[in-house]
């Protein structure tokens, strides 16, 4: 199983950053890093160690948000597993803002209890104290949901540490290639193959329950849209007309997707099928190239790539039909338009002096921020938060991910063992 | 194994077309890989009863008599010049065996957005369908397909790779 490692990251963009070999996170002054500390857990249970270093998996998620350092546990004056052994003193010496405590305790063979407290330092208060039950199979589950209500806490923003990401890699097999369509922690870890192909795997889209994947396959020399449910693996045609059947999108509610029909004569246009009856209904009837349909939070129009007006550039449809609205008009390539969960922003690949780089429009003041730095950056997706994107660039000839948020200031990159990875999508919020 | 396909699907073309006796190339789908040129024109005629002497047959899938792959400009879905005389060959080929079918594969090089790059494959594959048609060929005997550039032919960004990869292949599926 391969892993994705963070090799690199942290870069602003306003200022160049200094590379250092085999740096796992580099700081910019883009952003100062908040120090706080994780304690190790406390363990009581019946073997010497507890199945997974839930303070590892927090420090690890704080640090690669960018917005947070972690002090070495060996610097730490005291190592407290509940509020009362707390001495704040301790910890202001260090220059800490916070520090997380916690203990694990097992209940049952598979049943264990993880408890955590957060403090602020300074306040001397405690912000937090949550548990919550666990097994073997949800530590690290139950690891990262703390690491995103710690986050939350501190920064008033949403933790995606317990999202998962899906993305599609091409290897060199014999004459051909081998495409994989991949889920796996946000964090890279628990990395699973959900399908493989030596046709081309296109476009993988998550339902907004995150149980289902849709994804084109060109299996059969055909394109084919198809639904997989994450769980049993099982998977169902739902579209496999004459010509292009591509770009698919849940609809909020989880019952439609947006997707693109070329038929015989190869006129793309966006449609929206009812995915129980399988009844497709046509949104656009331009002769121009019309695909890449996105919904809004809201569920009421499609932003769509449509080249009606010479280049590509990102258009919105009423789900009723009718005329379409042009929204790009900066540049003169604007495709694949993706908006954030909360409906404030506008993601797309822009093409700026020659080079194709991710850049998000701010709906209501309509402003363009270019947010990568890559020649050929492509398929950008927000985390369910809206405060970061995710996204792929090329390393020398092979595609890799890059994380940015949305004001541009933190970027990281991410890079597997092998392979060329491409389209990345960020689940939604998962449920327990 | 397209250019293996290709080469039977030529072989059925050349017979239908009058020759008196076939050739068979060298069954071995390593010597055809995808994208080599003119390796498959490695063919042996034979002797059987009842059919007359064969003739070596030269195909050149990079513009002879069957070629199969059709080159386009930057952010263009235009035929080239020289390459309408080709076009009309295969639809002549297809006006004239009702039973041959092709498949139009589109391509684009990997500059810019995956779904609309199979967009501009779709639009180069269409070109060419227009042109069978009018020239003879009937709907059914043609299929498009767009890969976009997600089946390079060359890697690398480069322009002689993206020039490489801006193509439409022309492949008999019977």
């Amino acid at each position: 199983m391969r892993k994705l490692l963070v090799i690199f990251s942290l870069v602003s963009l306003l200022l160049t950053a200094v590379a250092q070999a085999e740096l796992t996170i580099e700081i910019t002054e883009g952003i100062k890093r908040r120090p706080v500390a994780v304690v190790p857990f406390g363990w009581q249970g019946n073997s010497p160690d507890m199945p997974l270093d839930i303070a590892q998996v927090i420090s690890s998620d704080l640090v690669r948000s960018g917005r947070f350092s972690t002090i070495p546990v060996d610097d730490m004056l005291q190592k407290p597993t509940t509020g009362v052994d707390m001495d704040f003193d301790d910890w202001s010496i260090l220059g800490v803002e916070a520090v997380v405590v916690g203990t694990v305790t097992q209940s049952g063979e598979n049943a264990y209890n993880v408890q955590f407290q957060l403090f602020d330092v300074f306040g001397r208060d405690q912000l937090l104290g949550y548990r919550m039950p666990a097994s073997r199979g949800t530590m690290r589950r139950v690891a990262h949901r703390a690491a995103d209500m710690i986050y939350e806490k501190l920064t008033g923003i949403k933790g995606v540490f317990d999202t998962k990401v899906a993305y599609v890699t091409a290897e060199q097999r014999g004459n051909g290639q081998l495409y994989s369509l991949i889920v796996s922690d946000q964090d890279g870890e628990n990395e699973y193959k959900i399908m493989e192909s030596t046709d081309p795997i296109m476009s993988p889209a998550w339902s907004p329950d995150s149980r289902r994947l849709a994804y084109v396959s060109f299996e059969g020399n055909r394109s084919s849209v198809f639904i997989q449910t994450l769980r049993t693996g099982n998977r169902i045609q739902v579209s496999s007309k004459p010509g292009i059947n591509g770009a698919p999108a849940f609809s909020p509610d989880g019952r439609k997707l947006v997707l693109t029909l070329g038929g015989v004569d190869g006129n793309l246009d966006i449609h929206v099928l009812d995915i129980n009856s399988k009844q497709a209904k046509r949104l656009t009837t331009h002769r121009a190239i019309d695909t890449e349909g996105s919904w809004s939070p809201d569920g009421r129009y499609i932003y769509f790539t449509s080249d009606r007006s010479g280049g590509p550039q990102v258009y919105r449809v009423s789900v009723n039909g009718g005329q379409a609205e042009r929204i790009t008009f900066d540049g003169s390539y604007n495709a694949r338009p993706r908006l954030s969960p909360d409906g404030s922003k506008l993601a797309m690949v822009h093409l700026e002096d020659g080079n194709y780089r991710i850049a998000v429009m701010d709906l209501e003041r309509k402003d363009l921020l270019i947010l990568s730095g890559g020649r050929q950056d492509e398929s950008p997706s927000f985390a369910p938060n809206s405060d970061t994107l995710i996204y792929a660039t090329r390393q020398q000839r092979n595609g890799v991910l890059e994380s940015v948020t949305a004001d541009g200031l933190i970027r990281q990159r991410l890079t597997s063992g092998e392979g060329d990875v491409r389209e990345p999508v960020w689940s939604p919020f998962q449920r327990f | 194994m397209p250019q293996f396909k290709l080469i039977l699907a030529s072989l059925l073309v050349a017979l239908l077309a009058g020759c008196s006796s076939p050739t068979l190339p060298d069954p071995d789908p390593s010597e055809t890989g995808y994208g080599e040129s003119g390796s498959g024109a490695d063919t042996d005629g034979y002797d059987s009863d009842g059919l007359g002497e064969g003739e070596f047959v030269d195909f050149d899938p990079s513009g002879g008599e069957l070629a199969s792959i059709l080159y386009f400009e930057f952010d263009s879905s235009e035929l080239r010049a020289d390459d309408t005389e080709t076009v009309t060959r295969h639809a002549r080929q297809l006006a004239e065996n009702a039973n041959l079918k092709v498949r139009l594969e589109g391509h684009a090089d990997e500059r810019g957005s995956r779904e609309y790059n199979i967009g501009l494959g779709e639009r180069r594959s269409q070109t060419v369908r227009r042109m069978l048609l009018i020239q003879g060929a009937s709907a059914s005997q043609i299929s498009t397909v767009s890969f976009g550039e997600e089946r390079p032919a060359a890697f690398g960004s480069t322009e002689d790779a993206y020039s490489q990869n801006r193509r439409v292949e022309i492949n008999y599926t019977n």
